[in-house]
C-alpha cells in the first residue's frame, strides 16, 4: 500500500486533479477492506461481549456455583448448568466414539480401497450430505430414529441392565428421546464433516512414500496403519477436534430427540439435555430477569468451550499442512 | 516391522513365515472388510434419511403447499406460502449485506495485508466464526439487535443469517483471490492502473467463478439455519411482508410443526423440509459445477 500511494502523490504534486482523485479512490478502497475485515473480528469480539453483558445479572448473582449446580427452577429462581454442561460434554463424547472410527473407515476406503470410478461419486455424495442443515436429521430421528431405537435397541440392551456397576448405564426409560439417541445423531451429523477432512489430509500423504511400502510387501492396512496414519496424525486431530467443534455446539438434531431434561442420570436410556437445546427450548418464552441471564450465560460457556475447541483444531490443522 | 519377517521368509523356516504371512492376510482383511462396513453403516444412515424425507416430503407435496399461509396449529389445510416468503426475504437480505463486506474483507487480508501478524489473528478468527455454534449468532443478535428495540423482527433474522454468511465469503474469497496469478497483478500495475481499479476491473475477473461458488455456498448455508431465527424472526403464522415485525420462515416452521401431534401438521413439517433440502442440494451442485468440480470445501 504504501508504495503505490507514495507513487500516486510523486505525480500528484505534478499538480494534476486526476491524479488526486485516483489516490482519493485508492484510499476509499482501501478503508473499504480494512473497515470489512475489521468488522468480521469486532463481530467475534461483540458476541463474547454481549454475552458477558447479558449473563452479568446471573455471573453477578450465583458466581461460578452456576456450572456446578445441577438444580433448574423457574419457580425457585435457582438456575444451575451441571446437567446442560453434563448433556453437552457426554453426548459429544459418545459422538466421537462412535463417529470417528467410522468416519476414519470412510476415509480408508475412499483413499485405498475404492474402485477410481466410485471415489468422486461417493466423495461427492459424503459432501453434499455435510450441507443438509441440522433440523433434517433432527426431524428424521424424532419420527424414525427414536422410536426404532425405543423398541428394538434398548430392550436389548437393556438386558445390561442387572449387571453391577455397568448396569445402571443401560437402564431403558422406554423412551426413545434420551441421551444416547441424541450421541447417534450427532454422530451421524458429524461423519461427512470428519470423513471429508480425514481424506483430504490422508491425500496429503506423498505417493512416493506410499509406493514405497507396497513395494516392500507391505499389505494396505500395515501402508494405512504405519505410514498414512502417522505421516497425517497432527491433521487428523485437527480433524477430529473440528467435528468435535460441531459437536458441541449441534442446536436443533440434538433439541428434537433428547427428552429436555435437568435431571442428570446415570442412564444413557435417560433424557437429558445440552446447553444448546436448553438456550433453544427455554429462551423464547424465558422472562426477562434471572432467567434470561442464566440462558445466556449457558451461552457464554457454550461459546468459550467451542470456541478454544475450534481454534485448537485450527491450530492443529495449519500445523499439518506446513509438515 | 513385520516386512522384514517376510522377506527373509522363505528359507529360515518356512512354517513359521507362512503363519505369519497368513496372519498379516487375516489382519489386512479384517481391517479393510470393517472400513466397507464403516462405509455401508454411514451411507445406510445418510440414505434413509434421504429416502424417507423424499417419501414423506412428496406425500405433502401439492400446489396449496405453495400457495396458501400456514394453518394453526392441529388446523386444517393451509401451505407453506407466508414461510418461503420470509425465509427467502431475509437470506436476499442476509446475502445482500453480507457478500460485498465479505468480498472486501477477503481482499485486504489476501492482497493488502498479505503475511501479517494482523491479517493471519483475522483468518484464524474468521474461521473460528466460520463453526461458530449457530445459537451464539442467535443470542448476540437477540442482545444488540432484538432487546433494543423491544420485539422480534425479521430485520434481525436477517442479521443473523448475514452474520453466519459472512465468514463463509470471506474464506470462500480469500482462497479464491490467493489462486490468481501475480502476473495479473504485476501487469495491471505496469500499465499504471490504480490498484483498486486492479482489483475491481482484473483481480475480481479473473476470480469471479470462485467468488460467485462462495455466495451460492454461504446462501446453501444460511437457507437451513434454524437456531438463529428461534429468537429473532422468531415465526408469523400469518402473511407478512414487513421486515419490522416477525415473520414466517421454513426452518422454524419444521421445529414447531413437527412435534405437533396431528397429521396435518406434520405433513407441512416435511414439505417444508423437502423444500429446503432441494434447495440446499441444488445451489451445492450449482456451486460444484461453477467452481469446475472444485476442491475448495470450506
Amino acid at each position: 500500500m504504501a508504495v503505490t500511494t507514495s507513487t500516486y502523490a510523486a505525480q500528484d504534486s505534478a499538480g494534476s486533479a486526476k491524479a488526486r482523485s485516483v489516490v482519493l479512490q485508492d484510499r476509499i478502497f482501501f478503508y473499504m477492506t480494512v473497515a470489512s475485515a475489521v468488522l468480521v473480528v469486532l463481530v467475534l469480539v461483540g458476541v463474547m461481549v454481549s454475552l458477558v453483558i447479558g449473563a452479568w445479572p446471573a455471573l453477578s448473582h450465583s458466581g461460578l456455583s452456576f456450572l456446578w449446580t445441577e438444580r433448574w427452577s423457574k419457580k425457585a429462581q435457582i438456575f444451575g448448568a451441571l446437567a446442560p454442561i453434563y448433556g453437552t460434554i457426554v453426548t459429544s463424547i459418545i459422538a466421537m466414539i462412535i463417529g470417528i472410527p467410522v468416519s476414519f473407515g470412510i476415509a480408508i476406503f475412499l483413499t485405498e480401497l475404492c474402485p477410481q470410478a466410485l471415489r468422486r461419486p461417493i466423495g461427492v455424495a459424503v459432501e453434499l450430505l455435510a450441507g443438509i442443515p441440522s433440523i433434517i436429521y433432527g426431524l428424521w430421528g424424532f419420527f424414525y430414529l427414536a422410536p426404532w431405537l425405543a423398541q428394538h435397541f434398548q430392550p436389548v440392551f437393556g438386558v445390561l441392565a442387572n449387571v453391577p456397576v455397568v448396569g445402571a448405564l443401560f437402564v431403558d426409560s422406554g423412551s426413545g428421546l434420551n441421551l444416547f439417541t441424541a450421541s447417534l445423531i450427532l454422530a451421524i451429523m458429524v461423519l461427512p464433516f470428519i470423513t471429508s477432512i480425514t481424506r483430504d489430509v490422508f491425500q496429503t500423504v506423498p505417493t512416493l512414500l506410499r509406493e514405497s511400502a507396497y513395494g516392500m510387501g507391505m499389505t494396505t492396512w500395515e501402508v494405512v496403519r504405519s505410514i498414512v496414519i502417522p505421516y497425517s496424525r497432527v491433521g487428523l486431530v485437527g480433524g477430529v477436534m473440528l467435528g468435535l467443534g460441531r459437536a458441541l455446539g449441534e442446536t436443533m438434531a440434538v433439541t428434537f430427540v433428547i427428552g429436555n431434561s435437568h435431571n442428570i442420570s446415570a442412564s444413557l436410556f435417560d433424557p437429558a439435555t445440552t446447553i444448546s437445546a436448553t438456550i433453544a427450548n427455554e429462551f423464547a418464552e424465558a422472562d426477562p430477569g434471572l432467567f434470561t441471564a442464566s440462558l445466556l450465560e449457558l451461552g457464554l460457556v457454550l461459546s468459550i468451550i467451542t470456541f478454544i475447541v475450534l481454534a485448537l483444531a485450527k491450530w492443529l490443522l495449519v500445523r499439518g499442512e506446513i509438515k | 516391522m513385520t516386512v522384514t519377517n517376510t522377506a527373509g521368509s522363505a528359507d529360515l523356516n518356512g512354517g513359521a513365515a507362512s503363519r505369519i504371512e497368513a496372519r498379516r492376510k487375516v489382519g489386512n482383511l479384517i481391517a479393510l472388510g470393517l472400513s466397507i462396513v464403516a462405509t455401508l453403516f454411514g451411507l445406510f444412515f445418510l440414505v434413509s434419511i434421504l429416502i424417507t424425507l423424499l417419501i414423506q416430503g412428496f406425500s405433502a407435496i401439492s400446489p396449496s403447499l405453495f400457495l396458501e399461509n400456514l394453518p394453526p396449529l392441529g388446523g386444517e389445510g393451509g401451505g407453506l406460502a407466508n414461510a418461503i416468503f420470509g425465509s427467502v426475504a431475509m437470506t436476499v437480505v442476509a446475502i445482500i449485506v453480507a457478500t460485498p463486506i465479505g468480498i472486501l474483507a477477503g481482499t485486504y487480508l489476501t492482497e493488502y495485508a498479505r503475511g501479517g501478524k494482523l491479517a493471519e489473528v483475522a483468518k484464524f478468527i474468521n474461521d473460528v466464526l466460520l463453526s461458530a455454534p449457530s445459537i451464539i449468532i442467535g443470542l448476540f443478535v437477540y442482545t444488540i439487535l432484538v432487546l433494543p428495540i423491544g420485539h422480534f423482527s425479521a430485520w434481525s433474522g436477517a442479521a443473523a443469517l448475514g452474520i453466519i454468511a459472512l465468514p463463509v465469503i470471506n474464506r470462500t474469497t480469500q482462497d479464491m483471490l490467493g489462486l490468481v496469478p501475480n502476473a495479473l497483478r504485476e501487469a495491471a500495475a505496469a500499465l499504471g492502473t490504480p490498484r483498486w481499479k486492479t482489483m475491481t476491473h482484473v483481480i475480481y475477473r479473473a476470480a469471479r467463478s470462485g467468488i460467485v461458488t462462495g455466495v451460492l455456498l454461504a446462501v446453501a448455508r444460511i437457507s437451513g439455519e434454524t437456531a438463529p431465527l428461534l429468537f429473532t424472526a422468531l415465526n408469523n403464522q400469518f402473511w407478512s411482508t414487513d421486515m419490522g415485525q416477525p415473520m414466517g420462515n421454513l426452518p422454524n416452521v419444521i421445529f414447531q410443526y413437527a412435534t405437533a401431534a396431528d397429521a396435518n401438521s406434520q405433513r407441512i413439517a416435511w414439505g417444508a423440509a423437502l423444500l429446503i433440502t432441494v434447495t440446499i442440494l441444488v445451489i451445492n451442485i450449482v456451486a460444484r459445477a461453477l467452481s469446475g468440480g472444485g476442491k475448495q470445501q470450506v
